[in-house]
């Protein structure tokens, strides 16, 4: 296939000639938007046998009482499970600890991941090192950085409990355990979201920082005023994965607390229910209202902010 | 021309991904393996080795579990939900039997698998294998909780918790830096917390669930049971860390002269062979009661399963009976420290020296006690360890009216776990 010439851009170029072409479709054309076709076509099903089909079934089952410990006594209960969850306290408490996780660590994770942004980009000497050092945690497993955060935090044996905490068992005390959980997330994920905002940084014109130092603006202003209004969709884009991810966090809860003394995340919740309860039905509603959930942050991030949507063309368009 | 080349390229690298895909699914010989899960116990390996030896036409694998029961228990139901028959044997803890055999998961033992099994089996064991009048499980080993004491900090062990408390808070006050007065239990959030629950609340009379396991109860009992629990998790001696300890942690507390009492399983005995400056003075008594009458231990314990998925039952049940005969379970007690199930075992003059405890064993067994049988005994738990975690937070009424609703709401599958 020939590559679209790319000087007028595919965004605005392409509604006016796809239109009339329809008319002039040449046999080649026709076979090769056959051909087209056909090579997309396993990405979809296999699309639609990964994703869409969970997604169905499990609405399918938080219709149900169905607890694998009962096999006899499954039956259809239409709304009933999602009146249990919505008016469950431990379903509400892991909520506000999954709304709370998620804004603190993302709020902390864009500052500091814009100032390292900001380091990185700058850097004349050892930028290489400099790089490589701040990527390091990201590229630790999560797990394996969420365990060597549970010892340092559990009296004995760990360095922190025993000088910042005082030989406190902090993890197993909720305020605390949440804390350190949240430092956890926002130490492990702050070199991905600065890596995310060092490219925005690179979208930011030299020429127009220096005619904005030209006409006197000040380094604070040149940032607020030049940078983060051209920075604007590589700052949003960063934000929407970093929440869509931090709501979903697991592993690091699940490693550090397991969820005991009500740090459960949504997502611990929906584990304990549905792999260790053994209550797909429960469980089920659980993960479609954390798909919900998911849902509305995406289309408030896409719609509202105008961020521009993964694979969408990038332009931050409304 | 060359997008022809391309497909045909294409073609040609998903066939033989597909092929070597494929080939990798054959098994490689003809030999039908045994696939045992079990925790990670030090010297099981020898034993399936000896197995191994003696099995005719089949060969024992031993995959270990995760080292706490949450975790074991997690990865068999997964996999057994999924009718996974690729696992054979199962290491079960002895609540689980209810549940894996209302869901259909796990075969009875039947004819002569059965009356092997029974033959010459403690009773209590044997009772935690049963559900609704079949036997579906084999005792491996059965376990009570004692307590562990430094024979030359405490000269007569305590037999109240009150004593305990007493005794270690005055070790605290008395003696210098190096001379603790800890002690070290189980607190964490687990099943190990309920554990030490059902053990207060036998002790004090008092039930969790009704004999059906179907209602929630609890009685005055268990409110007692509560008031020792905050009272001991709120006092001097309890460990920092209780909150947070599983067994291992109680082990490692005594092992590094943190501890000078431990509530504890039998294995700590083997374990502390290799600490010299403790294995010659750590001692055992009975473990302590609420008012002074004997305690109801708790009985704990692996059975041997056979999951209903196993393409091979027979090779399983004949595997099952191997790795539990007397034999086996003697070198199982000398070497890890698990107490035998089979009562004869007991007797045997090689255990004396390894296992001095083995008379505080068999008594304390006669007075145990068995956790709420119920398919939703996972719920129970977790409802259980969460309502009383930490138990430094417990206040005896209140609490004890949140755990009866909670439990009734798990015991109809109807509220969310925690």
């Amino acid at each position: 296939m020939d590559a679209e010439p790319g000087a007028t851009g595919p965004g605005p170029a392409e509604p006016e000639p796809s239109s009339r072409a329809k008319a002039a479709l040449s046999e080649g054309k026709k076979a090769e938007r056959r051909l087209g076709l056909l090579l997309c076509a396993p990405a979809i099903l296999i699309m639609a046998a990964v994703a869409g089909w969970p997604i169905i079934y499990s609405v399918w089952l938080s219709l149900q009482r169905y607890d694998l410990k009962f096999p006899d006594r499954t039956e259809f209960v239409g709304l009933d499970n999602y009146v249990t969850v919505l008016t469950n306290p431990y379903w509400w408490n892991a909520m506000w600890v999954t709304i709370l996780i998620t804004v603190v660590s993302v709020a902390v994770e864009l500052v500091l991941g814009m100032a390292l942004a900001l380091i990185m980009h700058r850097t004349l000497v050892g930028r290489g090192i400099v790089r490589t050092s701040t990527l390091i945690p990201y590229g630790i497993v999560t797990v394996v950085a969420a365990f060597s955060w549970r010892y340092a935090w559990t009296p004995g044996t760990g360095y922190l409990a025993e000088t910042i905490a005082g030989g406190e068992p902090v993890l197993t005390q909720k305020i605390p355990a949440i804390m350190v959980v949240t430092l956890a997330e926002i130490w492990k994920t702050t070199p991905f979201m600065a890596l995310l905002l060092m490219a925005g940084l690179a979208l930011v014109p030299d020429d127009l920082l220096k005619a904005a130092a030209m006409d006197g603006a000040s380094a604070w202003q040149r940032f607020t005023k030049v940078m983060v209004p051209v920075m604007k969709p590589a700052i949003l884009v960063a934000l929407l994965f970093r929440t869509l991810d931090a709501f979903r966090i697991f592993d690091n809860l699940f490693v550090l607390t397991a969820g005991s003394q009500g740090t459960s995340s949504v997502s611990m919740l929906t584990y304990n229910n549905l792999i260790k309860g053994l209550n797909l039905g429960i469980g089920s509603t659980m993960s479609v209202l954390i798909f919900v959930a998911v849902a509305i942050i995406a289309f408030v991030f896409v719609k509202l902010f105008g961020t521009a949507a993964p694979g969408g063309d990038g332009g931050g368009r409304r | 021309m060359r997008g022809k080349g391309h497909r045909l390229a294409a073609a040609g690298s998903a066939a033989l991904i597909a092929s070597s895909v494929l080939a990798g699914c054959g098994s490689g010989d003809g030999g039908i393996t045994i696939n045992v899960y079990k925790y990670p116990q030090q010297n099981f390996q020898k034993i399936v080795d000896n197995c191994n030896e003696r099995a005719d036409g089949y060969e024992i694998v031993y995959h270990k579990l995760p080292r706490e029961a949450d975790g074991q228990r997690e990865q068999m139901v997964r996999r057994l939900a999924a009718g996974d028959d690729d696992m054979d044997v199962l290491a079960l803890d002895v609540t689980w039997t209810a549940e894996l055999a209302e869901a259909g998961w796990i075969r009875e033992f039947t004819g002569s698998t059965k009356a092997q099994v029974e033959d010459g089996t403690l009773e209590t064991p044997l009772e935690t294998a049963r559900y609704e009048g079949k036997l579906y499980g084999a005792p491996d080993n059965t376990n009570v909780q004692l307590l562990w004491y430094r024979g030359d900090l405490v000269p007569t062990p305590p037999t109240t918790w009150s004593e305990m408390i007493e005794m270690g808070t005055r070790l605290e006050e008395d003696g210098d830096d190096k001379t603790p007065g800890r002690v070290a239990a189980q607190g964490k959030q687990y099943e190990g917390l309920v554990v030490l629950y059902n053990t207060l609340v036998n002790t004090a009379g008092g039930q969790v669930l009704d004999d059906g396991g179907s209602k929630a109860v609890i009685d005055d009992g268990a409110v007692e049971a509560l008031e020792v629990l905050k009272q001991f998790a709120t006092s001097k001696v309890v460990d920092p860390s209780f909150s947070n300890a599983a067994e291992d942690d109680a082990r490692l507390a005594m092992e590094t002269g943190k501890a000078a009492f431990q509530l504890n399983w039998p294995y700590v005995y083997a374990a502390a062979q290799a600490v010299p400056d403790l294995a010659p003075n750590l001692k055992w008594a009975p473990f302590p009661s609420i008012d002074g009458g004997p305690a109801k231990v708790t009985v704990g314990g692996i059975n041997y399963g056979v999951s209903a998925f196993s393409r091979h039952p027979d090779e399983s049940f004949d595997a099952v009976t191997c790795l539990r005969s007397a034999e086996h379970q003697k070198f199982a007690a000398i070497n890890d420290g698990v107490p035998p199930t089979i009562e004869s075992v007991y007797d045997d003059p090689e255990m004396a020296k390894p296992y001095p405890m083995k008379e505080a064993i068999l008594e304390t067994l006669k007075n145990a006690s068995v956790r709420p049988r119920t398919p939703a005994y996972q719920n129970v738990s977790t409802v259980i360890s969460t309502v009383l975690s930490p138990p430094a937070d417990i206040d005896p009424r209140p609490t004890a009216d949140r755990l009866r609703a909670e439990l009734q709401d798990a015991l109809d599958s109807k509220g969310v776990l925690p």
